[in-house]
């Protein structure tokens, strides 16, 4: 169930991949360096490459994230761990860099960039009637629904008499068959039975292993070491990442 | 016109007893509303007869200038009175902006159009024509965007998640607003509408009335009706269009945001 990371960003897991404010590379950063050069971390080894990124609310945040890897969010509620995913996502003003293969995100419109990052949100929104019509192509979904336990018929089911489990998978999996290259889960599983978490890590998992990178918050330590091997932590608006007692177990 | 009967100042002070004793009903049953009917009643008699003098100046001087002048100050009091009629404001200049630039577009050219095309009066601008046409189109205009950009703003608002789904998706900010931009431009039009329908069976619209007491035969009275119920849905429905279309433009961004943080505050009742 764990999911592995491809690639390891700057070398190993104790080079700072993830800070707040200044952004200072551990390793090499020296007492009395005049003229700090870009910080190593952007090279365009990674997938999603995140700097200086802020809100009004959030304050600088800096990670990267390589292609198959995933990295488990957690924080107490209300830190900003929703805003981190939406700033990422570009659904609220912010400022910072943000990249995707190397490419910035200023220079990729907006609609084109939430289909190449996608966003999960806790309690996902419905428009229309029944579920089928949230879906863009049903054919592709049927096939990652089954996985998850619906049926062929579930398309005319109406929306209103979903349960909340029920609504959080159709919403992952409306976001997965647009195939996004970067996934944002809040809290994908937390209304979710034994078995149904359980299915759900599963299928991440392989789209993990097929390349996908995820960023998954989640209030369960246990699932975040099942399904990461890097962790951040979201404290009243500031993002950093957990070295050390990270990862606790190898796979 | 033979039929036309002059009324004398007696006959409305006769008239204004009738105020005179909704106010003393407030008093015997306590609902506290005698002051504001008698204010209203007087600030109704000295507009009214304010705009009598103004108009009587207006349709003598047939300056294109003055008759310019009217329309832009009834144009500039629709635009306050849509912003009053708006639960959550646009913030900044936009508020008071969006509801009077699109009035005035709208009301501005389909007046245009029926002076130039059905009445023909001459010059096209004589505001003996241009004035009372330009009031029954603005007051439904503004009506129409009040209830438009009104229904618009809440329900964003009501139904943030699901266009915000919608964007998550990678849809546009005009695809993602689609079913909200629907319901505003609905209850923009539903009162243009329902007063078409209704006409006639439930009420005798005042301008026909009007007409018909100056002594015109109602036939003539009716056509005249016809035309301007045509044009109230037209002018109300441009209106309506460009303002909620205007209002879905401010309310997300280039970026493909939903931003309702360009409304301002609530405010204090």
């Amino acid at each position: 169930m764990a999911c592995y990371s491809l690639r390891v960003v700057a070398g190993d897991l104790n080079t700072i991949v993830v800070q707040t404010g200044k952004s200072v590379n551990r390793q090499t950063a020296r007492p009395e360096v005049p003229k700090e050069p870009e910080p190593p971390f952007l090279s365009d080894t990674s997938l999603l490459q995140v700097r200086d990124l802020q809100t009004k609310i959030l304050q600088p945040a800096s990670f990267s994230l390589a292609a198959g890897e995933c990295i488990a969010v957690k924080g107490p509620s209300g830190a900003g761990k929703t805003l981190l995913l939406r700033a990422i996502a570009d659904l609220d003003p912010n400022q910072g860099l943000v990249r995707l293969e190397g490419r910035d995100r200023s220079a990729i419109p907006g609609p084109e960039w939430r289909r190449l990052v996608g966003y999960v949100p806790a309690e996902p929104g419905w428009w229309a009637e029944t579920v089928g019509e949230h879906f863009r192509d049903w054919t592709a979904a049927t096939a990652v629904l089954a996985k998850l336990g619906f049926p062929e018929e579930a398309k005319s089911w109406p929306i209103a008499r979903l349960s909340t489990g029920e609504r959080l998978r159709l919403a992952l999996v409306r976001a997965l068959i647009i195939r996004p290259k970067v996934l944002l889960l809040d809290e994908p599983t937390a209304t979710l039975d034994a078995a149904s978490v359980a299915t759900v890590e599963d299928l991440i998992a392989t789209r993990l292993r097929a390349g996908l990178a995820v960023l998954w918050v989640t209030h369960d330590a246990g699932q975040a070491r099942r399904i990461a091997r890097r962790q951040l932590a979201v404290e009243a608006g500031s993002v950093q990442e957990e070295i050390g007692r990270w990862p606790v177990t190898s796979p | 016109m033979a039929s036309y009967i002059a009324l004398s100042y007696l006959d409305l002070a006769l008239a204004s007893v009738l105020v005179l004793i909704d106010a003393g009903l407030s008093l015997i049953f306590g609902l506290k509303i005698h002051r504001n009917l008698l204010i209203a009643a007087i600030r109704m008699t000295v507009q009214l007869t304010l705009i009598g003098v103004v108009l009587t100046a207006l349709f003598s001087l047939v300056s294109p200038l003055w008759t310019g002048l009217a329309v832009l100050a009834m144009i500039l009091f629709a635009g306050q009175e849509v912003m009053q009629r708006q639960d959550r404001r646009l913030s900044g200049w936009w508020s008071f902006g969006l509801g009077t630039g699109c009035m005035m577009m709208s009301s501005v050219l389909v007046t245009a159009f029926a002076l130039l095309t059905a009445i023909r009066p001459s010059p096209w601008y004589d505001p003996r024509y241009a004035i009372p046409l330009l009031g029954m189109i603005l007051g439904n205009c503004m009506t129409g965007i009040a209830l438009g950009l009104n229904t618009l703003s809440t329900s964003l608002m009501l139904r943030r998640a699901s266009v915000e789904a919608q964007l998550m998706l990678g849809a546009t900010r005009w695809d993602a607003a689609a079913p909200v931009t629907r319901d505003a431009l609905r209850s923009a039009l539903m009162p243009t509408i329902n007063s078409m329908s209704a006409t006639g069976l439930v009420s005798l619209p005042g301008m026909m009335t009007g007409q018909i007491l100056s002594g015109v035969p109602p036939v003539e009275a009716v056509k005249y009706q016809i035309l301007v119920m045509f044009l109230i849905a037209g002018g109300t429905g441009f209106g309506a269009v460009a303002a909620v279309l205007g209002g879905v433009y401010r309310l997300t961004d280039a970026r493909h945001r939903l931003r309702l943080d360009r409304l301002a505050a609530p405010q204090a009742v």
